[in-house]
């Protein structure tokens, strides 16, 4: 038997073209008479536009062409839609280019073509803009008494949405014998995919037009851009997704760069690059998070949670982006159960226009605001009951004999042993030993804390009939095409996309075992709208749960067609035919048998078949799941604090996660590090920081802390294994856990080690000031 | 312009640059070299770091000018007779790498850290590459990806 390439750790695919420096990143991409697009932006927040001379940027030589808003209206440039129209969502006008008005700092106001990059930042540098400031409001809270932005929108409401059950909800809390109560920033985030975005567009001889972009769904991008904004007709426009380096979410979305650069090359009928330097990147990449929370939780004498109700503000920036309204709605409140079988529950969401970029979904997209507030609040339960909060957690778990569980917020768990997570976490950290010592260490001064976040997700997005119940328009199957060749080479093509999670490795290794074909004999090609079929791309933790079971089903169906053709090869029944290890032999009789590849050939050198038989070996698959996949995990991050500076340093970090069947667990766990990463990111370092008059005042990585190597851990990974029940191949996702569970396991941890100063809670970024002012305020209270 | 002779992965170059032109920019535009990448406009991410004269130096920081006479190694040159660098091999075995982008810059900072100190501890390895920044791997992997390259590069050294 061949060796079992699922669950193995086999070494990516695609990894020696990126350690030799071969890689093709979008502005690697060089065409015959390329141009180069620089964007001039708004440096104020909320302004009018009252002039824009561009005679001094056009006389200089080498500038081609410049337009304005005024160009692209004229042209008919669409707006740029929003993907999820909630009820009652408030939808303003968003042009490419802004005609007579700008909302946040860099918004694009005009663009230049020239020849050379340096010329076209000279040449922006050169155009003078007329504005009129107009009264500023950057924070969510403040955003619904502040100047209104849309006049589509009074009071800077954008949506009203609400789930659960208010009234049930006040009555737990009537009967409840302790509340937690909280109030909570999660922090805005900018997303810093090391790649800056980028697009090359080329204009073909008649009509045609091939955007190379940094994307992590070309599909949606030619659909969007194609059919909503630019009036081109998909036959002719081709959106190619080359290496891309990593998204995070900033990815998905619809830019006012790629629209306008498309548009300008074919106006010109000549190629242009647009490649955004980083602080565009800082000022114009869709940012993450930005909530501010009120939250209670409601206990009973034993522990019980009775009942959760939560309120929050959520700012979506200037405009609504694609999938802005469905994250602090769909992918929020949805979440609000946790692991817990809460029997009342109510979330309450306001989501705002503020004069800051669009905020939309960023690694988790919900998820982790959801999963901060819950398991925020499960630790301030325990301090109010004078309880462990692992010991918390346990008593409220779902139990395994309650799947599948119907939650108060929509969501059906399909399966999970939450228990099993978490005693795996306290064995591997020996924890009664680890309190043990940080009592010792409290008494010499030393202030290490024990932070736990017990996390659920829902991912696999999406399955249509669920989030069609929750009143979104689309579902999100994705699609696979398996095509084995004449000498049985194969190759698939799949509408998800990998910008770094190692697709071209593991939905090879599916093929490799359905197929029983070696593992070198797979190539996946992705990215194209030219070559595959359309798909709905990568985000959401889908990519093997979804993208990767299209591929499953495709091989399933391959195996059939294999057993037909060696039935009628060897002149056998098709029902006594069986297919294993690469062959189909017939069932009792393994003399009489065809390998993969003489049926490879024998598909394509077809003669003789019966007339139900269709000659070629190729199955494609459009996979819509029954419904989520429920990654589950808890995860304990140890901090010592250091009394003097407040400086916070993270001593351990543990990930017991179940992400269902692994495929690969080496690149498992490397998406659960840099999951986890990023959540201790902002947990105690990353923040986007507006002024109050709308400026980024975190513009640049001088001021944006992004971690880096010194600041961290070694990262300690552990499974438990419950496989999914709704995909052929029992895996779940694993992309965002990590950025999920660690900010809430961190923040718990920092104030679990504060608990002698009677800190309850900090503030992400809990950076060591913050902590130190609140040990001082503290101390000095006391 | 200003005239320029360099050597770049053992090739020698001529050039005419404009004074303002960025070392990064000649290998990427003018050469073609594009492994080398461009991360950010503040010299914090090292994703164009190469080797100037044996040296890691970020790309971007320092003008074509500058290198005249220099002697430079891109990524595309790390590779000796078809054969990965210690440290090429290590971020393979190791799972040091997701979408790539910064993984150039970060090697070559490696191969500058391991001429300095070929035994590095943990803590060594973390500050050595702190002027690069990776956002995918949470550095677990780099880490031990260069761990690898040191214990292969002790045992066949060069």
């Amino acid at each position: 038997m061949a060796t079992q390439m699922i669950g193995s750790s086999i070494k990516r695919v695609e990894d020696p073209r990126f350690i030799q420096g071969k890689g093709t990143y979008t502005d690697d991409i060089k065409l015959p008479g390329m141009a180069h697009a620089v964007f001039v932006r708004s440096p104020y927040a909320h302004a009018k536009i009252t002039g824009i001379d561009t005679s001094a940027a056009q006389a200089m030589p080498g500038v081609v062409a410049i337009y304005t808003g005024q160009d692209t209206q004229a042209d008919g440039v669409g707006s740029n839609p929003t993907g999820w129209l909630l009820p009652n969502l408030k939808v303003p006008p968003h042009p490419a280019l802004a005609v007579d008005r700008v909302n946040y700092v860099g918004e694009p106001v005009a663009v230049i073509i020239a020849d050379d990059p340096y010329i076209a930042h000279d040449a922006a540098d050169a155009v003078h803009v007329d504005y009129d400031p107009l009264p500023v409001v950057a924070a969510p809270d403040k955003a619904m008494d502040g100047p209104t932005i849309h006049e589509e929108a009074p009071g800077n409401v954008a949506f009203d949405w609400s789930i659960g059950d208010q009234a049930q909800t006040d009555a737990a809390f009537a009967n409840a014998a302790k509340v937690a109560k909280v109030h909570l920033i999660n922090n805005r985030l900018i997303p810093n995919a090391m790649e800056p975005r980028s697009c090359v567009a080329s204009p073909g001889p008649t009509g045609e037009v091939t955007l190379w972009l940094t994307s992590q769904n070309p599909h949606i991008h030619r659909l969007i851009i194609g059919a909503f904004v630019l009036n081109l007709p998909e036959q002719k426009f081709r959106v190619v997704a080359p290496d891309v380096g990593g998204g995070f979410g900033s990815k998905i979305f619809i830019y006012s760069d790629e629209i306008v650069v498309t548009w300008a090359a074919m106006k010109l009928g000549r190629a242009i690059k647009w490649t955004s330097t980083r602080r565009e990147a800082n000022m114009t990449d869709a940012h993450g998070r930005d909530h501010v929370t009120d939250a209670e939780m409601a206990f009973d004498a034993n522990g019980k949670i009775l009942g959760f109700r939560v309120n929050t503000i959520a700012n979506l920036g200037a405009y609504p982006t694609l999938f802005a309204p469905a994250v602090p709605t769909y992918l929020y409140g949805t979440l609000m159960s946790g692991q817990y079988p809460i029997p009342a529950i109510y979330c309450h969401v306001t989501g705002v226009y503020t004069n800051t970029v669009p905020v939309d979904a960023y690694r988790g997209a919900g998820r982790p605001e959801a999963t901060f507030v819950v398991e925020r609040l499960v630790d301030l339960g325990a301090g109010e009951l004078g309880m462990d909060p692992a010991e918390l957690r346990r008593v409220n778990f779902v139990r395994p004999d309650q799947f599948p569980f119907q939650t108060q917020v929509a969501l059906v768990y399909d399966s999970g042993n939450y228990e099993a997570a978490l005693n795996r976490a306290l064995e591997r950290l020996n924890y009664a030993d680890l309190r043990r010592q940080q009592e010792e260490g409290r008494q010499q001064g030393r202030y290490i804390g024990i932070g736990f976040s017990s996390a659920i997700e829902a991912c696999g997005l999406a399955p249509s009939s669920v989030v069609g119940s929750l009143g979104a328009q689309a579902g999100q199957w994705e699609s696979a095409i398996v095509r084995v060749h004449p000498t049985g080479k194969v190759t698939v093509q799949t509408g998800s996309h990998s910008h770094g999670q190692g697709h071209e490795t593991t939905f090879a290794q599916i093929v490799a075992d359905g197929l029983g074909v070696p593992i070198e004999d797979v190539a996946i090609q992705h990215g194209d709208t030219a070559q595959s079929p359309f798909g709905w791309g990568t985000y959401g933790s889908r990519s093997a749960a979804v993208g990767g079971s299209a591929v499953a089903v495709s091989v399933k169906k391959l195996q059939d067609k294999i057993k037909r053709i060696a039935a009628h090869l060897l002149e056998a029944n098709v029902e006594d035919m069986e297919y294993a290890d690469g062959k189909a032999f017939v069932r009792g009789a393994p003399g009489r048998v065809k390998t993969f590849g003489e049926v490879a050939l024998m598909a394509h050198l077809a003669h003789q078949y019966p007339p139900d038989l269709e000659p070629g070996l190729e199955a494609t698959t459009f996979f819509d799941p029954t419904n989520f996949t429920f990654p589950f995990c808890t995860h304990v991050a140890v901090v010592e604090v250091d009394a003097n500076t407040g400086a916070v340093d993270v001593l351990r970090y543990l990930a017991v996660d179940d992400v269902g069947n692994l495929i690969n667990p080496l690149i498992v766990d490397g998406q659960i590090h840099g999951g986890v990463v990023q959540g201790i990111g902002q947990a105690l370092w990353e923040g986007a920081v507006y002024s109050e008059d709308g400026q980024l005042l975190t513009g640049t990585m001088m001021d944006y802390a992004v971690p880096k190597a010194a600041y961290l851990p070694m990262i300690e990974t552990d499974q438990t294994v419950t496989p999914a029940p709704q995909n052929p191949l029992g895996v779940k996702g694993v992309g965002e856990i990590g950025a999920i569970a660690a900010p809430a396991a961190v923040v718990n941890a920092v104030v679990d080690a504060l608990k002698p100063f009677g800190v309850t809670h900090l503030d992400m970024p809990v950076t060591s000031e913050k902590v130190y002012q609140a040990i001082h305020s503290q101390a000095q209270g006391a | 312009m200003v005239p320029i002779t360099l050597s770049v992965n053992g090739k020698q170059y001529t050039s005419e640059v404009e004074p303002r032109l960025l070392l990064v920019h000649y290998l990427r535009d003018t050469l073609g070299l594009t492994g080398t990448h461009v991360g950010c406009d503040t010299s914090q991410c090292g994703a164009c770091t190469v080797l100037v004269n044996g040296e890691s130096v970020k790309s971007c920081t320092i003008l074509a000018a500058q290198a005249d006479g220099a002697s430079i190694t891109t990524i595309e040159g790390l590779a000796q007779g078809g054969k990965l660098h210690p440290l090429q091999e290590g971020f393979w075995e190791m799972h040091g790498l997701q979408c790539g982008f910064c993984t150039p810059g970060m090697i070559m900072s490696a191969v500058d850290l391991l001429q300095r100190n070929p035994n590095p501890s943990e803590e060594e390895i973390r500050e050595g590459l702190e002027g690069n920044i990776c956002r995918c791997t949470g550095y677990h992997n780099i880490v031990r990806a260069v761990q690898y390259a040191a214990k292969q590069m002790a045992a066949e050294p060069a």
